[in-house]
């Protein structure tokens, strides 16, 4: 582990008119590691995810990626993060393959073709290249869109819910992505409201409450039986 | 090279959009022909007054079509999320600025050639259709640039539809008497007209400009 952060959050507010959503969050995460960050709906972590990819800007406070300020050298960041939102948000009257195509040509890749074909198979969606994105069924256009977020080969992944809509064979290949993505040195920082994946596929758990960071632990060092009550008690 | 690229690659993807789609410019052309007929049955027109109504009715008919494809320049992506998805690229955002203007006019464009020769038979107006196209051309990018920028701006509204004309009427309206007065002088010689297309090329390359650089600030949250 490398002694610097990969991605450093000091005092980040976020307010949307007089409404507060961030009230303050401080958090370090380092390179290779995997986030789960949990917390009721309204809690702020769409929010957070949000302005991390670059989204929306936050109200206060700094937030450094790989050394660079995400307000200052946003467009640089760009090509270092991927994110997946809890909805797909495709081009529905474009194919599966042409989606990807468009999304690799707005990354500059130098073979968006044959990096677009790669992906489809790797998803398993290698079949429905042709048809539109608007016919694909909520699952396989979740797995197009995690095609999408990986096409740049990105150091930090940003995931919103990733496993709504998903099937079994959804989930797994999810989790075998995350896994490829961390097994390459890849950062991971990801919503959920499943405390049992975040268990499984983090190695650190960061619950917010309203705006703030209410509890953050190490997976390896949690005792599995006191963390489920202070879900419990987060999340209410 | 790379803004070039980017521009074509994001026209492409909203051309095969609209293609597949065509909820835009089937509603726009259709809009289009509507208001001629009706403007052609709701004047008395005669001889000594067809060239002085002529001109303004092809033209509400061209701005008036002209909104309901502005309006979803944007929004159409906003309601999907997939503008965000955009946003997330490393793209030059005159890259996309750009690329929603060429769509835009291309898009007005095609409804203007269909607009065009329909307007020609109901008016029943003599004018040099070679000398009309740069005038057409150039209204067209002057309204195409300012609501280009503004449906940005009122794509991320609830009352978009009401807001977009607000903003941009008041702004284009130098470039629709313009292009109306130079239209109305292709129909009847006059002395002593002021260079009508030369304002509208100027009025173009300020609202061009200035849009350019503003669209950054306006889609940004």
């Amino acid at each position: 582990m490398s002694s610097k952060p990969y991605l450093e959050i000091h005092g980040l507010k976020k307010s949307f008119g007089l409404k507060p959503i961030l009230r303050g969050i401080d958090l370090n995460l380092y390179a290779g590691e995997r986030m789960a960050l949990l917390g009721a709906n309204g809690a702020g972590k769409t929010t957070l995810l949000r302005i991390l990819a670059g989204l929306t800007r936050p109200t206060d406070g700094r937030i450094l990626i790989d050394g660079l300020n995400l307000v200052q050298q946003t467009r640089e960041i760009r090509r270092k993060v991927g994110f997946v939102a809890h909805q797909p948000y495709l081009y529905d009257e474009l194919s599966a393959l042409e989606n990807l195509i468009f999304f690799a040509r707005m990354y500059a890749l130098a073979q968006p073709q044959a990096r677009a074909i790669d992906l489809l198979q790797r998803v398993g969606l290698s079949k429905k290249g042709r048809e539109r994105a608007g016919a694909l069924s909520r699952g396989q256009a979740q797995r197009l869109a995690l095609a999408r977020a990986l096409l740049h080969e990105p150091q930090l992944l940003l995931l919103d819910e990733p496993d709504t809509g998903l099937d079994q064979d959804g989930l797994a290949l999810l989790a075998e992505l995350l896994t490829e993505h961390h097994a390459r040195g890849g950062t991971i920082l990801f919503t959920t409201h499943d405390l049992e994946a975040a268990l499984g596929r983090s190695d650190q758990i960061v619950m917010l409450n309203n705006g703030r960071v209410a509890y953050q632990q190490a997976t390896a060092s949690l005792e599995q039986e006191r963390i489920h009550e202070v879900y419990q008690e987060v999340v209410r | 090279m790379i803004l070039l690229n980017q521009v074509w690659t994001i026209l492409w993807k909203d051309i095969r959009t609209e293609l597949r789609s065509k909820q835009m410019i089937a509603g726009m052309g259709l809009f289009a022909l509507l208001v001629l007929v009706i403007f052609n049955f709701a004047f008395d027109l005669r001889v000594d007054n067809k060239a002085a109504v002529a001109p303004g009715a092809l033209w509400v008919a061209f701005v008036f079509a002209s909104f309901l494809g502005l309006g979803r320049t944007i929004a159409a992506e906003r309601e999907k999320g997939s503008f965000d998805r955009l946003l997330l690229c490393p793209v030059d955002r005159k890259a996309i600025y750009l690329a929603k203007l060429l769509g835009n006019v291309l898009f007005i464009g095609v409804v203007e050639i269909v607009a065009l020769p329909v307007f020609a038979i109901l008016f029943n107006v003599p004018f040099a259709a070679g000398a009309l196209i740069p005038i057409v051309l150039l209204g067209t990018v002057g309204i195409a640039s300012v609501g280009t920028l503004f449906s940005a701006m009122a794509a991320a509204t609830r009352a978009r539809e009401l807001l977009l004309p607000l903003l941009v009427f008041p702004l284009i309206v130098p470039i629709v008497i313009a292009s109306v007065r130079a239209t109305g002088a292709l129909m009847v010689v006059t002395a002593n007209e002021p260079p009508w297309l030369g304002l509208i090329a100027a009025f173009d390359a300020i609202f061009l400009s200035l849009s350019t650089v503003l669209f950054e600030y306006v889609i940004e949250e």
